[in-house]
């Protein structure tokens, strides 16, 4: 019995964890290719459902037009914001850019509710909501989808970073703007393909997020999450995020599992943040994160 | 095949760099430029390849030709196109990505086909490069470094390539080897080199011509075999000296304001 609440634990924690992971990618891809850190990313996340669910439930859009309006939405937002914010500011400090990203955090969280209403919205992207019961195992099917959606676009994606031209191409441009430029690489245009690719992450992580919690401006606190995950797989390791995805999943569910029923509950919510600062004084590159390398 | 026309380069629109350069790169020759640091050598070849923008650096006066056509304004992507490229000082490999990605980035512009045809080439060349294929490229030595930089140059099909002090920081042994190597790509691949060197000996050895450069002007120019013999590059650059021991500035300014400004 024991054995059997410990197994159920963790395989929804690591459900959860994938699901992180989804977010967390979007991140690393621009900390990746644009050194720039996008405090943003959670708010991404949130504009993205609540364009998807505005168009369903206060236009009556179809799922799948709706869905499309919002893969648009999030192409040429991204897009207007690497060409006409981001790109100007390259050169200047990094802070420049830091600050910048939070400045657009909070314009998003105001300006999404002024847009489309602030009440939660339900988004259903036609998943179950009955228990999905195996043997002794019960399982959320939204997180089953979600960890499935996750693994699908990770793995296509890590293909394209590690296998293609492209991929190759734009792990340079990360390594070295200079260097790339001279190569005859376009990297204004590896920045924005970037970009592009977060505002789709952004969009399935909405999708599945949305479906999992509901859509209003605190999804935007998903955001923060993903920090203790970025830092425990490295803010530059792709395979580094999905463990720090499963580990922190994994980590929030035997809390929330183990310890808050003893003190009353919350656990759940602040353990990662302890995890994150106890490999922030241990491993200051994340568990898994390339040092920088150096040799004369 | 390569012209600059007097050219000025300006850094933040105030700090004037280069005073006027003008140069020639003679198609299918190794032309070298030789000066000490900070006399400008890095700054020309980035003006040449398009890299100056980039640090707020423009070319302010003057022509750059490239088989008569003017390349000035062109940004990097676009003179590599033209069969231009350039390998930097210090090497700069991608760190990150191992030896064989760093060449798929170097052939960027090309088409697949043509970049594994390459990528055969470049390992013929370089066979140690194509031993340590799989390496992070921050892993290997100066040596591999320099020949992974080379070898990613070649990727692109460049017609002239400007290499900007390959010897700096290797040793002995493997400077001859890598200058060898430079010579053969001249020969064999009918390739045009342009070479920025502090090592006079080495440059003048395989270079048919070369400019001396000082405080962003030329100074002096001539046949490698004319340079070779001239008692000031002897005496600064190739370390023969013909009489008491001065210190290395004073004797350059002694010569110089004896020699160029009367
Ligand atoms: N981006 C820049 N902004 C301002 N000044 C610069 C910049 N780049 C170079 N300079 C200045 O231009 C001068 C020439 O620099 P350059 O790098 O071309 O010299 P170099 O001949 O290549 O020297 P070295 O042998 O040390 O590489 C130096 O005085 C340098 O300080
Ligand atoms: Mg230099």
């Amino acid at each position: 019995m024991e054995w059997q609440f410990l197994f159920e634990l963790s395989v929804n924690g690591l459900l959860t964890g994938m699901m992180y992971a989804l977010i967390a990618v979007g991140f690393v891809l621009i900390y990746k290719s644009t050194d720039a850190i996008n405090f943003a990313q959670g708010e991404f996340v949130m504009i993205a459902a609540i364009v998807v669910a505005g168009m369903a439930t206060n236009y009556g859009f179809p799922l799948i037009a709706a869905i499309a309006v919002g893969l648009v939405f999030m192409i040429v937002f991204n897009l207007a914001l690497e060409r006409f914010v981001l790109r100007p500011m390259i050169g200047r400090p990094i802070v420049a850019i830091i600050m910048a990203t939070i400045g657009l955090a909070l314009v998003l969280q105001g300006a999404g509710p002024l847009v489309f209403g602030a009440g939660t919205k339900p988004l259903d992207i036609g998943v179950p909501d009955e228990p999905l019961i195996i043997g002794p195992l019960f399982m959320t099917p939204i997180d089953v989808v979600g960890a499935a959606i996750s693994i699908a676009f990770l793995a296509v994606f890590g293909w394209f970073f590690m296998k293609s031209r492209k991929g190759v191409a734009m792990r340079a441009v990360a390594d070295s703007h200079m260097t790339s430029i001279a190569m005859g690489i376009n990297v204004e245009r590896y920045f924005a393909l970037a970009w592009i690719l977060a505002g789709v992450v952004a969009l399935l992580g909405g999708l599945v997020w949305g479906s999992a919690i509901g859509v209003d401006t605190q999804m935007a606190a998903l955001g923060l999450k993903v920090f203790p995950v970025v830092i425990l797989g490295g803010l530059d390791s792709i395979i580094g995020v999905v463990i720090g995805g499963l580990i922190i999943g994994l980590v929030e569910a035997l809390a929330a599992g183990y310890v808050d029923p003893f003190v009353g509950g919350g656990t759940k919510d602040f353990t990662p943040y302890v995890l994150m600062i106890l490999v922030l004084m241990f491993r200051p590159y994340g568990m898994f994160g390339k040092p920088i390398i150096e040799r004369i | 095949m390569l012209v600059l026309n007097n050219i000025e380069v300006v850094f933040d629109n105030v700090i004037l760099v280069l005073k006027g350069i003008s140069i020639e790169a003679k198609e299918g020759a190794i032309t070298t430029i030789l000066g000490a640091n900070g006399a400008g050598k890095t700054t020309t070849l980035k003006g040449i390849s398009g890299l100056l923008r980039p640090e707020r650096g423009d070319v302010t006066r003057g022509s750059i030709e490239y088989n008569g056509e003017r390349i000035d304004q062109l940004s990097a992507h676009e003179t590599v196109k033209k069969g231009i490229v350039q390998v930097f000082e210090g090497r700069q490999v991608f760190e990150h990505l191992t030896a064989e990605e760093n060449l798929i980035a170097g052939g960027h512009i090309v088409s697949t086909a043509r970049m594994k045809e390459n990528l055969e080439k470049v390992y013929e060349y370089f066979p140690r490069v194509y031993e340590r294929r799989e390496v992070q490229a921050g892993y290997l030595s100066g040596g591999e470094q320099q020949m992974l930089a080379i070898g990613r140059a070649l990727m692109s099909d460049p017609k002239l390539v400007l290499f900007d002090e390959p010897s700096l920081g290797l040793a002995p042994m493997i400077i001859e080897e890598i200058f060898g190597i430079i010579k053969r790509l001249n020969k064999e691949e009918n390739l045009t080199v342009l070479l920025v060197e502090q090592n006079a000996t080495l440059a003048l050895n395989i270079a048919e011509y070369g400019y001396v450069m000082e405080n962003g002007s030329i100074v002096l120019e001539g046949s490698a075999e004319a340079l070779r013999e001239n008692a000031d590059i002897k005496e600064f650059y190739l370390g023969i000296s013909s009489g008491e021991k001065k210190s290395f500035r004073d004797v350059k300014h002694y010569r110089r304001r004896k020699r160029w400004l009367g």
